[in-house]
């Protein structure tokens, strides 16, 4: 590919278990893929050997299956539910525990310091969410004031070591081509690997990549590595499992607020929020106070929050969105429309994580074409005030 | 707010804690005396004023708190709960039982006559309703816990809520949240089992799933479900049957809507096939 070659390196396979430990001796936590009752997640692994290897991930909307593949192969397959947003943005954190002494409350103890967590195997599309979440949490710009829950994003983040994997077999949900964000990482790692049978090729993308990489028996790859390599590369971007067609989304979607269509997929979608909870983009969360059964004490958790609860809208008249039509219009027109207005990307890498976990199978892509191919235009008394943002969109201008 | 405060001289008397049981299994009770961490502090908290199942004596009524677990049965129930609610101050009905019927109210759809002279060698001294009906279906409750059996954290946050005035933190969303939060495997999508827990409501922590087993709806229906589209997974992708569907629908929960309208739709496919 475009890779400059005289920096790519070859690491042998069963050195694989060398860049564990060179992480583990750094002092980082390893987190890589594992099999857990028969899907892919995100977990700490101690040796090679812990991480899946000879699988073959089979998904579809609403649908997941390992099958025993390649036993040569550890990356043969792409995501699971699971990915890095558990852990730089956990599902339930304590932001802050007070206590009463005499007629005060007090703060306890601070949290504890923040991870540091090395993830292996993490995809390109992954690294594209978490330079989106970057941009949602303010780590992109430290001058910004973060409140507790951000500033735990930002250093866990921070601390955070990148062995990115370059997926040479997309899933069948997987669109990160059109979203430009894969199957190749081109940035956000420290190293990249690209899995052949006898090894992987290396690249180094950081000065802490680079010390690591220093650890570990490398070679320079033969010709004959690199381009099977980059042969696999393309391949898989001729494999996606699925395409969306985004020139123009943002603007037909900012206007076809009335479309038919949200009303069939309101018939189909759940409100379970299945989707929200893997996304990688998603940040949503909510607060939640307890108090201790004698007053004594209190505590404030911070939960995933998705918007496809009542809560999440709750104004004093009740949930602003009160229909899953509105929830599920709100969802997707976030993704790839709205999400360009608030932070300056889109809210979708194309991982398709949202397809297969939906449990009614429900495809993004689908939906957003559907719209596209017949678009209402101007059937909603908000559709004026979008005019001049679809001029600006064509002209190449993405505001801030 | 349930004032704990004597007019009486000396330490201010703890506010007193009631707790009935109706038609059940005595499960939710057990929820409460399974709080063993915190079971020292719940009696500093509160007076165990009648509490059969955990102390002889009795204290008379009023009561601050009443905690009501089982359905209505029995004409005898149907007297008693109305002397309980005029005893206690804030009354909440715990678990399926008391929320919707629970398990007996399978009866609802069948004639209770027919079981009690299948089962019992002289019916003629079973005194029942037709029907298993929940507490609200009586008298006025001020909440209702769900699940069978209720989450004994739920049921401390209810009590710690009442006893310092504010609003039990109790999530109306599904249970996807919670299982997806604990990181766990989808068994809908990863295992093809009829899971419920995309149209039940949270409280139990994924406990199911947990376990790598289809959630079965013990919490009852979230807020507005769509208990149709998730059928209509099921019949089509997993080949489900109508009276499968009908099942799954009519448990714990069955005769609490809108299961109940769905169990019954399935039912009536389910006979047109015949």
């Amino acid at each position: 590919m475009n890779a400059d070659d005289s920096v790519r390196q070859f690491l042998p396979k069963a050195s694989l278990e060398a860049l564990i430990a060179a992480l583990r001796d750094q002092g980082y936590t390893v987190l890589g893929p594992r099999e857990r009752d028969g899907v892919i997640a995100l977990r700490e692994v101690h040796a090679a050997a812990d991480l899946a290897h000879g699988m073959h991930d089979e998904q579809a909307p609403g649908h997941y299956r390992l099958t025993a593949d390649d036993d040569q192969l550890y990356f043969n397959y792409v995501l699971g539910a699971d990915g890095p947003k558990r852990y730089l943005f956990p599902a339930q954190q304590r932001v802050v525990q007070l206590h009463v002494e005499g007629q005060r409350f007090v703060m306890d103890a601070a949290s504890p310091a923040p991870p540091k967590l090395a993830f292996l195997g993490v995809r390109a599309c992954e690294l594209a969410a978490i330079a989106v979440q970057d941009r949602v949490f303010g780590a992109d710009d430290p001058r910004t004031f973060r409140c507790e829950a951000e500033l735990s994003y930002c250093e866990t983040r921070r601390n955070a070591f990148f062995v990115a994997v370059n997926c040479t077999r997309p899933g069948g949900t997987c669109f990160c081509v059109s979203m430009g964000t894969g199957p190749k990482a081109e940035r956000g790692y420290d190293l990249a690997l690209t899995e052949l049978r006898a090894g992987f090729v290396v690249e180094i993308g950081s000065e802490r990549g680079r010390e690591v990489a220093a650890q570990l028996p490398l070679r320079l790859p033969t010709e004959a590595e690199l381009e099977l390599a980059d042969i696999k590369l393309a391949q898989a971007r001729h494999s996606m499992g699925r395409t969306l067609q985004t020139d123009g989304l943002r603007t037909t979607l900012a206007r076809n607020i009335e479309h038919p269509r949200w009303d069939q997929v309101a018939k189909r979608c759940l409100s379970c929020g299945n989707c929200t909870m893997v996304c990688p983009t998603c940040f949503c969360s909510t607060v939640v106070d307890s108090s201790a059964l004698d007053g004594g004490s209190v505590t404030r958790t911070r939960l995933w929050e998705s918007c496809f609860t009542h809560q999440f809208s709750y104004a004093h008249p009740g949930p602003v969105r009160h229909s899953i039509r509105g929830r599920y219009r709100q969802w997707l027109r976030h993704k790839l429309s709205t999400w360009w207005d608030q932070f300056g990307s889109s809210g979708c890498v194309g991982c398709g994580r949202c397809i297969t976990w939906c449990p009614v199978g429900i495809d993004i892509t689908e939906e957003a074409c559907a719209i596209a191919a017949t678009p209402s235009q101007s059937n909603s008394p908000f559709a004026e005030a979008w005019e001049g943002e679809g001029e600006a969109e064509a002209a190449g201008e993405v505001p801030r | 707010m349930v004032s704990g405060a004597s007019e009486q001289s000396g330490p201010p008397a703890r506010p007193k804690l009631a707790v009935y049981k109706f038609s059940s299994c005595d499960g939710c009770q057990l929820s409460l005396l399974n709080l063993e961490d915190e079971l020292l502090d719940l009696v500093e908290a509160v007076e165990i004023a009648y509490f059969l199942e955990a102390r002889r004596r009795v204290l008379p009524p009023p009561y601050d708190i009443g905690l009501v677990e089982g359905s209505i049965s029995t004409p005898e129930e149907a007297e008693r709960i109305h002397q309980i609610r005029r005893d206690c101050k804030f009354l909440v009905a715990i678990g399926a039982c008391a929320t919707s019927g629970g398990l007996q109210a399978l009866r609802n759809w069948a004639d209770v006559r027919e079981f009690t002279r299948a089962v019992y060698a002289n019916p003629e001294y079973i005194r029942t309703l037709d029907t298993a009906s929940p507490i609200a279906a009586y008298t006025f409750v001020d909440f209702e816990l769900r699940g069978c059996p209720v989450n004994a954290q739920q049921l401390l946050e209810l009590l710690t809520a009442v006893l310092m005035g504010r609003e039990p933190k109790v999530p109306r969303h599904s249970v996807c949240l919670e299982c997806k939060r604990r990181g766990l495997p989808c068994v809908l999508v990863s295992n093809g089992e009829p899971c419920l827990g995309p149209v039940t409501q949270a409280g139990c922590g994924a406990l199911c799933p947990g376990c790598n087993r289809a959630c079965y709806g013990c919490f009852g229906p979230m807020e507005q479900p769509n208990i149709r589209s998730l059928g209509r997974w099921f019949s089509e992708r997993q080949e489900r049957s109508p009276r499968t569907l009908k099942r799954l629908m009519r448990s714990y929960n069955g005769y609490l809507e809108p299961f109940k309208q769905e169990g019954d739709r399935y039912e009536q496919i389910e006979q047109g096939q015949e």
